[in-house]
């Protein structure tokens, strides 16, 4: 145990003295900025087209756009789904005189999870995950690092412990930056704003039966929750790719594909029916609570995570077996 | 005689085997690379282990380490078997293969450190003493980056030597050093054998450097021991180059050319003749040549160890 210890001490530091997850920060921290700008600007157009504070107003604005929407023949019966449950979600934050889209810092840092996780976070992830055994390849250091009196299971345990602390340090630290720099611009109010989760389609219509309020800061833990139980399933496959290929640009392309492919897919072909165990099809947890239904049909959070908890379990199965049974070539 | 004097007896007269390698074999899809390899490394020797490039040295060290599984065979180190006993075994080694990659973005201190974690029970104190003993206490605060490859070499062997190893495994040490920084690294590799009674396991495509370095040697070529021998015996046994200044130089040059044949025998000045020929011949063919009334102003004998290397090893290239 003092031995696993020491060994995740040394590869802890060992990314932040290859100074990788000073990059991941400076990532966030550029940004992050720039989304909260572009927010704002955003605002203040709206507020000088519809020419009202009024949120109400804004609202029914919002409402009457989507339904004019929905018209179109041209809309594939699915996102006609997806806009149906939003509109009548709208009409329900509306009748109940509760603004949804409440402006500051907690609206803005929900949004943020909500649009990152499935591919902005994992992309963060995988700048780490993807260097943490190749590199050792990569650099000849694998040699050395394997020639100690140290059985190579705890080795890899080592690194994988490592991985999951800067994942979770990512998910952190992404929470607290969207909330310190969007206070400035939107205020740090909101945290007790009341929110609506449980917004369900049942049986082809809105169902609004299982819908409970909660406190603005309770939603946001459960997304940023959920977000990282996604981003971790990411880390651990690039962490299987890592060990599996040699050099960290090989890793970082075969992880990029995967995500990148595996978006693409659920626009395209969400009722494909492989698509519904790809762990990409299930990243976006975060609109079961957010009440926007992922978009492949018949799925549930259980599900979903039992999809994201087999591949994991994958992952971690395939990595183990290949590292402690490798021979180093070369 | 009771049991206890019988094994005293046994040490004394061969020293504890530090690294035992039998019947080591390795097959890689349908190719056989390293075919039936044996040989024992004593305390205190230094081993060395000469092959042209691509005999399987450096699978051999690789399969010796526990990198590389071995498909047969049996290696034990301290009398631990890597296989079975990795832990234990690989707490009486230190080693380099290949080159001496270490983490590039850290200091040397960093990385020692970083080692010495994952030995468990060095202290700072031991990292200090081995800085000391590979003479790094200047450079050792700066990133590894920008150390030479002399210096990169001699952390190597820093950290190799943290654990206090029993055997010390050295890939292609003098790779890329230059002379002086060849010869400091002989003289502290026979010190450390010397001193600290450590089993060093050198190997090398050079034969020269083999025999200034080493006490005994296995010769490998196409993945098989041709030959494990002391480096006495192959000094012996060697053919030399002999340069014979000589007067009168006719009578000289049909005496040399009835023992060794006429192709042999070269003139290369006015009264200079070179022939190869074994040590032993040497000194009968001097005989001769005094009895035939031909006076010797000097005789210069030089090595040639690469020819006899060349044809142990069946005329591979020695690059």
């Amino acid at each position: 145990m003092r031995n696993l210890l020491a060994l995740t001490r040394n590869e802890t530091l060992k990314v932040l003295r290859k100074r990788r997850f000073f990059v991941v920060i400076l990532i966030l921290l550029i940004l992050i900025p720039t989304f909260v700008y572009g927010q704002y600007t955003t605002e203040q157009r709206l507020l000088a087209k519809v020419g009202t504070t009024d949120w109400r107003a804004q609202l029914q604005q919002q409402i009457t756009d989507q339904e004019h929407r929905m018209q179109s023949p041209a809309l594939p019966d699915e996102q006609k789904k997806i806009m149906q449950l939003q509109v009548e979600q709208q009409k329900y934050y509306l009748d109940r005189n509760i603004n949804p889209k409440a402006t500051g810092a907690t609206t803005f840092t929900r949004f943020f999870m909500q649009y990152g996780v499935s591919l902005f976070l994992p992309l963060l992830v995988i700048v780490i995950a993807t260097d943490i055994v190749s590199s050792e390849h990569s650099e000849g250091t694998i040699k050395l690092l394997l020639t100690r009196p140290v059985k190579r299971w705890k080795i890899l345990l080592s690194k994988y412990l490592t991985l999951l602390i800067y994942t979770t340090l990512t998910v952190m630290i992404t929470m607290v930056a969207c909330y310190a720099i969007s206070g400035l611009f939107f205020g740090f109010q909101g945290w007790d704003a009341p929110m609506f989760t449980g917004f369900q389609i049942s049986g082809g219509t809105f169902d609004a039966s299982q819908v409970k309020v909660l406190p603005h800061w309770q939603l946001l833990l459960m997304n940023y929750g959920l977000g990282w139980i996604s981003t971790i399933v990411v880390a651990t496959l690039s962490f299987m790719v890592s060990v599996l290929v040699r050099g960290t640009a090989a890793g970082m392309g075969v992880m990029l594909a995967v995500l990148i492919g595996g978006n693409i897919l659920v626009q395209l072909a969400a009722d494909f029916p492989i698509a519904k165990y790809i762990f990409t099809s299930h990243l976006r947890l975060t609109d079961y609570v957010n009440g926007t239904p992922l978009p492949i049909p018949d799925v549930t959070l259980p599900f979903s995570l039992c999809i994201l908890g087999l591949w994991l379990v994958g992952g971690l199965i395939v990595s183990f077996i290949t590292f402690t049974r490798r021979d180093v070539l070369a | 005689m009771n049991s206890r004097t019988e094994v005293f007896l046994l040490t004394r007269t061969s020293p504890a085997v530090a690294l035992s390698v039998q019947g080591l074999q390795k097959t890689i899809g349908k190719r056989t690379i390293i075919r039936n390899v044996s040989f024992d490394v004593h305390q205190g020797e230094v081993f060395g282990f000469l092959g042209p490039n691509g005999a399987g040295k450096t699978t051999t060290i690789r399969m010796i380490v526990g990198l590389i599984a071995p498909t047969a065979g049996r290696i034990c180190i301290g009398g631990h078997d890597v296989r079975s006993e990795f832990i234990e075994a690989m707490r009486n080694v230190g080693c380099i293969v290949e080159n001496p990659e270490l983490y590039k973005y850290m200091t040397g201190w960093q990385n020692l450190e970083h080692f010495a974690a994952m030995l468990g029970d060095v202290t700072d104190e031991r990292i200090q003493e081995v800085v000391q003993l590979v003479k790094m206490d200047a450079r050792i605060h700066d990133k590894v980056k920008t150390y030479s490859l002399g210096m990169r070499q001699r952390l190597g062997i820093a950290q190799a030597l943290l654990g206090r190893p029993k055997l010390l495994i050295l890939d292609e040490p003098t790779n890329g050093l230059d002379p002086a920084g060849i010869r400091e690294l002989r003289e502290f590799i026979r010190k450390l054998a010397a001193e600290e009674g450590l089993a060093v396991f050198v190997s090398s495509h050079m034969l020269a450097e083999v025999q200034m370095m080493c006490d005994r040697v296995a010769i490998l070529s196409g993945g098989e021991i041709v030959k494990v021998t002391s480096v006495e015996e192959i000094v012996a046994n060697g053919v030399n180059r002999v340069e014979w200044n000589v007067e009168p130089v006719e009578t000289a040059r049909r005496v040399l050319a009835e023992a060794l044949g006429a192709d042999n025998v070269q003139q290369i000045a006015a009264t200079k003749l070179i022939a190869s020929l074994t040590q032993t011949e040497t000194a009968s063919l001097n005989e001769k040549l005094i009895g035939a009334g031909v006076s010797i102003y000097s005789v210069t004998v030089q090595n040639q160890l690469e020819e006899l290397f060349l044809e142990i090893t069946g005329g591979e290239s020695i690059a």
